[in-house]
């Protein structure tokens, strides 16, 4: 932390510092909400993308799945795989959250808040695709055990059911920790804003919070709880994704490696995500002071580790193709180095295995601009895992005569930008309208350091 | 004649706030209500709070969800809707960990974060110590420490007392909260 923050004015200062970015962004050391040009290009290029999205999703409700390039064999194509994406990127903000909370690792308190809102949103989206992809999607809530005249009940066996329960407790429980975590920043910013609507529309969701001492016990209590439930969860949601595949006969998904492989792919995506915001959220909004270089390096040997678990998860499944010696894995194996989607493969292999070896240098890890551009990289080689995973090992089966092409359309590509819009206007919305620093963490922040410095 | 809900001091750090909170514990007052803007370490005690049930509620709900996810599923799948796929055993209880995992989560959560709401009184839409002046900065940088009158006037002995009482801790101002 920086030398100011540890005076006793700082408690002032850091809570006005993070709220004027929601309430006066002029104060805060911009042009202002509405005078920035650079926000308002990106609010409606984004917007148009949401609509892009809405639009698309329409008609493919309205025409079926045949508007992708999906056909028998390969029947998931893009939306699986942007599921699986998504979901992973879903990752890294609860395990920020939480298994780093458990671990006492104070440096995720700049961090955490906007990586949960990542989590979340990434999360809701990858809960679309599996919707969308269906080609009855109004039936969707068969999934769900409910009272019905038919009688029925889900499959408990099947791991698309299991799935089913993992995504949306997911999805419940990061925004209950997500909301439990704003309610006493909600209050701040209810006793700071100035207009009357402002005031109302903080002061309903902060739900009356006042930072009784009572109060602030059981919130720490349960706070901790919530992180301690959400540890074992991250782990199961990737892991039960990984079933949907693992379970499945199929060369290239019936793996044992999947559950810990599918869940290191999640933290590295996440992280590289992370990232991939982190820095240029910290540059526009001059929060270099709060999301440091340090934030940046450690993120980055997160991203080091858990991309050597995915490249030993590579490793693993080439190892027993040729280990257990099934001619089929042996031939999918050889189909991903030589076939239809080598250049897939061996761009994803640059992307997730080698690049990012330049994360050991610590020059690399101290540079802004280059952990950005390998987050990016590390992204588009998470996405190209994901499709290679989904469509590479269904386009070439068991049996010669049911091989096929997976060619995406038009409309596979629309469907996965404008999810990047809609992802990124969501992600808008939220720095626009809530802290994306956790102010009242930064104060007990500020108190831990003045205390250790003697201050 | 106004009424009072209670006195309330301010203070300009936490720990004076804890100092003062652990005077008036010592000066027998009792319903002490300290008021900080991040959790403060043993203020909570200070004030007499003693038992915490939202871990008990939480394991409850964890539990119950784990309990209640399971016996829907042997349920589903021995009673209600058995299906014989080629000789397996019906109660194939493996395969029913997953969703008894994730519901026992979601339970839990849910029983965590509704039950601390619960036991705080929240959500409610107001309270007499909003009306104190200057308690908008309880949120930001100021501490403060509320004695209860229970609605004894303003003029009463007793406000005047635990008034000259709170003077008495050195806080950087005093203030009645009006009922």
């Amino acid at each position: 932390m920086a030398s100011d923050v540890s005076a006793p004015q700082a408690y002032g200062s850091v809570t006005d510092r993070i709220a004027d970015i929601v309430l006066a962004r002029s104060r805060a050391g911009g042009p202002g909400w509405r005078g920035g040009w650079r926000w308002r290009a990106l609010f409606l290029a984004t917007f148009a993308g949401v609509l892009v999205f809405f639009g698309a999703s329409a008609w493919l409700f309205a025409r079926g799945v045949g508007l992708w390039g999906v056909n028998i064999p390969v029947a998931w194509g893009f939306a699986l795989g942007n599921f699986v994406w998504w979901i992973g990127i879903g990752h890294a903000g609860t395990f920020i959250s939480a298994i780093l909370l458990l671990l006492r690792q104070r440096w995720r308190t700049s961090i955490n808040r906007f990586a949960e809102a990542m989590t979340l949103f990434a999360a809701g989206i990858a809960g679309l695709f599996p919707i969308l992809h269906l080609g009855r999607p109004w039936f969707f809530y068969w999934l769900i055990p409910y009272p019905n005249r038919m009688e029925l009940w889900p499959q408990w066996r099947s791991p698309l059911v299991w799935d089913i329960f993992a995504i949306s407790t997911y999805l419940i429980v990061s925004l209950l920790f997500w909301y439990v975590g704003l309610i006493p920043d909600l209050a701040t910013l209810r006793d700071r804003a100035r207009t009357r609507g402002r005031q109302l529309a903080y002061g309903l969701l902060a739900l009356g919070w006042r930072g009784e001492a009572r109060h602030w016990a059981r919130y720490e209590t349960a706070y901790l709880l919530l992180a301690g439930l959400a540890t074992p969860l991250v782990v199961s949601v990737h892991t039960v994704v990984s079933l949907d595949f693992a379970i499945g006969n199929t060369p290239g998904y019936h793996s044992t490696i999947f559950p810990p492989y599918f869940v290191a792919g999640a933290l590295y995506s996440g992280f590289a995500m992370v990232l991939t915001l982190a820095i240029p959220l910290r540059r526009y909004f001059h929060l270099e002071q709060y999301i440091t270089i340090r934030h940046l390096a450690l993120s980055a040997k997160v991203m080091l580790a858990t991309g050597a678990i995915v490249a030993y998860g590579y490793a693993s499944e080439i190892f027993t193709a040729f280990y257990g010696g099934d001619e089929f894995e042996i031939a999918m194996t050889v189909d991903r180095w030589t076939g239809a989607y080598a250049p897939v493969y061996w761009t994803l292999m640059a992307c997730n295995v080698l690049i990012p070896q330049c994360l050991w240098w610590r020059r690399v890890r101290h540079c802004p601009a280059a952990l950005f551009g390998v987050s990016l990289v590390v992204n588009l080689g998470m996405w190209m895992e994901r499709f290679l995973i989904v469509v590479q090992s269904t386009h070439r089966d068991f049996l010669p005569s049911s091989w096929g092409i997976f060619v995406p359309t038009a409309w596979d590509w629309t469907f996965l930008l404008a999810s990047l819009a809609l992802f990124a206007w969501l992600f808008l919305m939220f720095i626009r309208f809530l802290p994306l620093i956790s102010m009242t963490e930064m104060r007990e922040l500020v108190r831990e350091t003045g205390r250790t410095t003697g201050s | 004649m106004r009424r009072l809900y209670g006195m309330m001091a301010e203070f300009r750090s936490p720990d004076a706030l804890l100092a003062a909170a652990r005077a008036a514990g010592a000066a027998g007052y009792r319903d002490i209500e300290a008021y900080a803007p991040f959790p403060v370490e043993g203020l909570a005690e200070a004030v007499g709070f003693r038992r915490n049930r939202v871990p008990l509620a939480t394991l409850a709900g964890a539990v119950a969800g784990a309990a209640g996810g399971y016996f829907m599923q042997w349920y589903a799948a021995v009673v209600s809707f058995p299906i014989n796929v080629g000789g397996r055993p019906l109660h194939s209880w493996p395969m029913f960990i997953p969703v008894a995992f994730e519901l026992a989560i979601l339970c839990g959560a849910l029983a965590a974060v509704v039950s601390m709401l619960a036991a705080n009184g929240l959500p409610r839409l107001t309270h007499p110590v909003f009306d104190a002046p200057g308690f908008g900065l309880a949120s930001r940088d100021r501490f403060f420490l509320c004695l209860p009158l229970r609605g004894r006037p303003a003029d009463d002995w007793e406000s005047r007392d635990v008034a000259a009482f709170l003077r008495g801790l050195e806080p950087a101002a005093v203030c009645e909260v009006p009922r």
